[in-house]
């Protein structure tokens, strides 16, 4: 089945981006959403069943591809809405669609990859489809931007195969030479300890790209500023998501060997240290789509946290990945309204939106409360665990310094917000300020009503998924 | 012979340090490409004969000839100028090049390992360090790119070392630099040239938070 989804989706991606009748491109996207979601029921039904060699469907990969179908379907249609509004040639809409369909898919390839290399190579999909998306607008800042993106992700993509390089040299220390995770887990006490630390620090190093952690997290800001606003909620949420697999599912292995405390170690280091630098550009930024864009670099340094404390650490950062793809791809699904209100991106010149659009504005209102982890938000649930692991782990000093940053991060991202919606702008021009729908603020309530309602009311069945995706874990 | 061959490879490095031409840049990269062949040939024995054969034919068809042709004809084609512009001296280019080359054997001789022979293990790390510090101390953009190319031949050296247990790996390596290099120079080095008309990193830097 997943060899017929690949081919049908790659089918229809060749096939969006050569056709150029509008209607059957969009019989065509409307194909693939059919076709992505019964691939999600497919999977659900064949729950821990491996297929293809390479791909295993266990808890993780199925939480975050339940997380990624939910989360594409209102991306096509926001990207419908963009696309109609911009009066596309035939020729870059076809590009975009493509690229998306190829996007989601590689995404769903590398969650449920059961082979360090195949998730690899998925990865390096991913920095394909995505270059696509950032250069939609082909001007020079969509160029600039594109190319650090793709020379950043080069050069993280190279490192992770030094990494995986490595990992076959420690792993020959055990006589075997396959690298699937469950190989490496059965070989986990004849692994040579130098070369899986070397392996660890590449890996890990390359993943940042995508995951957005000190220290390649730089290149995913630029691409979430320049894509277009429904492509980057895709770019924030569940791309990140892929490089949280790419990490976590490497990090189980090395948990169980004589590097464990290490690794935890630097993981404190990189998340700690991706706090602090999204704490001070949030204070600093006055483009709206970049502070998006580093509240989620805080969120993923919260949820590495979460990992490498450990305990209910684990079950947390789980759980506040999901929240937190439902929560800023709604943000970031809103922005494109907001942007049509006031023909800006910058604060500055962006203000009193409950004026103009209330239906809109409650979603900015409620998404701020959702993404600072302010009770009633799902957020509050995880990141509140993810503290007392940390507290139950001694990491006491750590603790501390993190919920100073972390309310700053709130004092600067409410002034943003707060003066988004109810500050008016001097000399804005009201009789040029578009009447928005409201109904296309619906697929972000539902987002963020999602979010509450994981968070604060778990079905048994989710919370036996997540628990089960950690619990080979050690405490 | 693999070793007389890797050590000019680790000489390369030190000639790319001191080079001013950015035509010489080109040069050492089909060299090495070269070189790479040759390791190959003699380095991997125990795989199929087919696999074998096309991991020659990339490199050097495409390490070789295909990169450095395209990037000479890039370098006519967007009137790039002849100079490399370090931000740094070439000779302290030169000592820090010999430190990463030194401070990479120490650390190899400081493993006990018998699976690896160390000298895949130096010219790869070697490369890898130097063809970052190459990226991050040069002014123009194609500069960026030919580090990021000799880091790809670094990495390849690697997985050469491992290549007889894992024939796959070093067919990974090579999806890697096709990708990398049809991505980096087919399509972007192109847009790069034409949008922008000194290609400088000093015109990358419109993308601020302020």
């Amino acid at each position: 089945m997943i060899g017929i989804y690949f081919i049908g989706a790659f089918v229809i991606a060749g096939l969006v981006a050569v056709n150029r009748k509008i209607l059957f491109n969009n019989i065509l996207i409307i194909t693939f959403g059919i076709l992505q979601t019964g691939f999600t029921v497919y999977a659900a039904f064949h729950y821990k069943e491996s297929t293809l060699q390479y791909f295993t469907f266990d808890s993780l990969g199925l939480l975050l591809l339940i997380t990624l179908s939910i989360i594409t379907i209102p991306a096509l249609f926001h990207s419908y809405l963009y696309i109609k509004r911009h009066d596309e040639t035939p020729h870059s809409r076809g590009i975009y669609f493509a690229a998306i369909i190829v996007l989601v898919t590689s995404i769903t390839a590398a969650y449920f990859a059961n082979h360090i290399a195949v998730i690899w190579i998925f990865t390096e999909m991913t920095t394909l489809s995505a270059s696509a998306l950032i250069y939609h607008h082909r001007n020079k800042l969509a160029l600039e931007g594109t190319w650090k993106y793709v020379f950043i992700c080069a050069i993280s993509i190279t490192f992770v195969f030094i990494g995986i390089l490595f990992l076959s040299l420690s792993l020959q220390h055990a006589g075997s030479s396959d690298l699937s995770f469950s190989n490496l887990l059965a070989n986990k006490d004849n692994l040579n300890p130098f070369w899986l630390r070397l392996a660890f620090l590449f890996i890990f190093t390359g993943f940042t790209a995508k995951l957005g952690l000190v220290p390649m997290y730089t290149a995913g800001i630029d691409a979430k500023d320049k894509a277009p606003a429904p492509a980057g909620a895709l770019l924030s949420s569940v791309l990140m998501n892929l490089g949280f697999v790419g990490i976590f599912r490497f990090f189980i292995i090395v948990s169980h060997t004589s590097i464990f405390h290490w690794a935890q170690l630097v993981i404190f280091i990189a998340a700690s240290l991706s706090i602090f630098v999204a704490t001070v550009y949030m204070t600093k930024v006055v483009n709206i789509k970049r502070m998006f864009a580093y509240s989620s670099i805080e969120h993923m340094g919260i949820v590495m946290l979460g990992v490498a404390a450990g305990g209910i650490g684990y079950y947390a950062a789980v759980l506040h990945i999901i929240l937190h793809a439902f929560v800023k791809s709604s943000l970031f699904f809103q922005f494109n309204q907001l942007y049509r209100t006031f023909q800006s991106k910058s604060i500055q010149y962006v203000g009193n939106y409950f004026k103009y659009n209330p239906a809109g504005a409650i979603v900015l209102l409620f998404a701020f409360i959702s993404a600072t982890a302010m009770p009633p938000s799902g957020l509050f649930v995880s990141e509140f665990l993810i503290f007392r692991s940390l507290f139950e782990g001694k990491y006491i000093i750590l603790l501390v310094a993190v919920l100073i940053l972390l309310t700053i991060v709130i004092w600067a991202f409410g002034r943003n917000i707060m003066k988004i919606l109810f500050l008016p702008v001097p000399g804005i021009d009201e009789s040029k300020i578009p009447k928005i729908n409201p109904w296309e603020s619906l697929t972000q309530y539902i987002l963020l009503f999602t979010a509450v309602w994981l968070g604060l009311n778990p079905p048994s069945i989710f919370v036996q998924m997540i628990q089960d995706a950690v619990k080979i874990l050690p405490n | 012979m693999t070793n007389v061959l890797l050590i000019i490879f680790i000489i390369t490095l030190f000639y790319v340090a001191i080079a001013n031409r950015i035509i010489t840049f080109v040069r050492v990269l089909a060299l090495q490409g070269f070189i790479l062949f040759g390791v190959t040939f003699l380095q991997l024995k125990d795989i199929q004969t087919w696999n074998l054969v096309l991991i020659l034919l990339e490199t050097i068809v495409f390490k070789t000839i295909a990169v450095p042709f395209f990037l000479s004809y890039l370098i006519k084609r967007n009137k790039i100028t002849r100079e490399t512009e370090p931000y740094l001296p070439h000779f302290i280019s030169l000592i820090i090049t010999t430190l990463i080359v030194v401070v990479t054997i120490l650390l190899a001789n400081s493993i006990q390992e018998t699976h690896l022979d160390k000298i895949f293990f130096i010219v790869s790390l070697s490369t890898l360090f130097t063809g970052l510090y190459f990226i991050a101390s040069r002014k123009k953009i194609i500069t960026h790119v030919m580090g990021y190319l000799m880091i790809e031949n670094g990495v390849f050296v690697l997985s050469l070392a491992v290549g007889n247990e894992m024939p796959n790996l070093v067919n990974l390596g090579i999806m890697l630099d096709v990708f990398g290099s049809v991505l980096i120079l087919g399509i972007f080095l192109n847009k790069i040239g034409d949008v922008f008309k000194a290609v400088d990193v000093d015109q990358l830097s419109n993308l601020k938070d302020y």
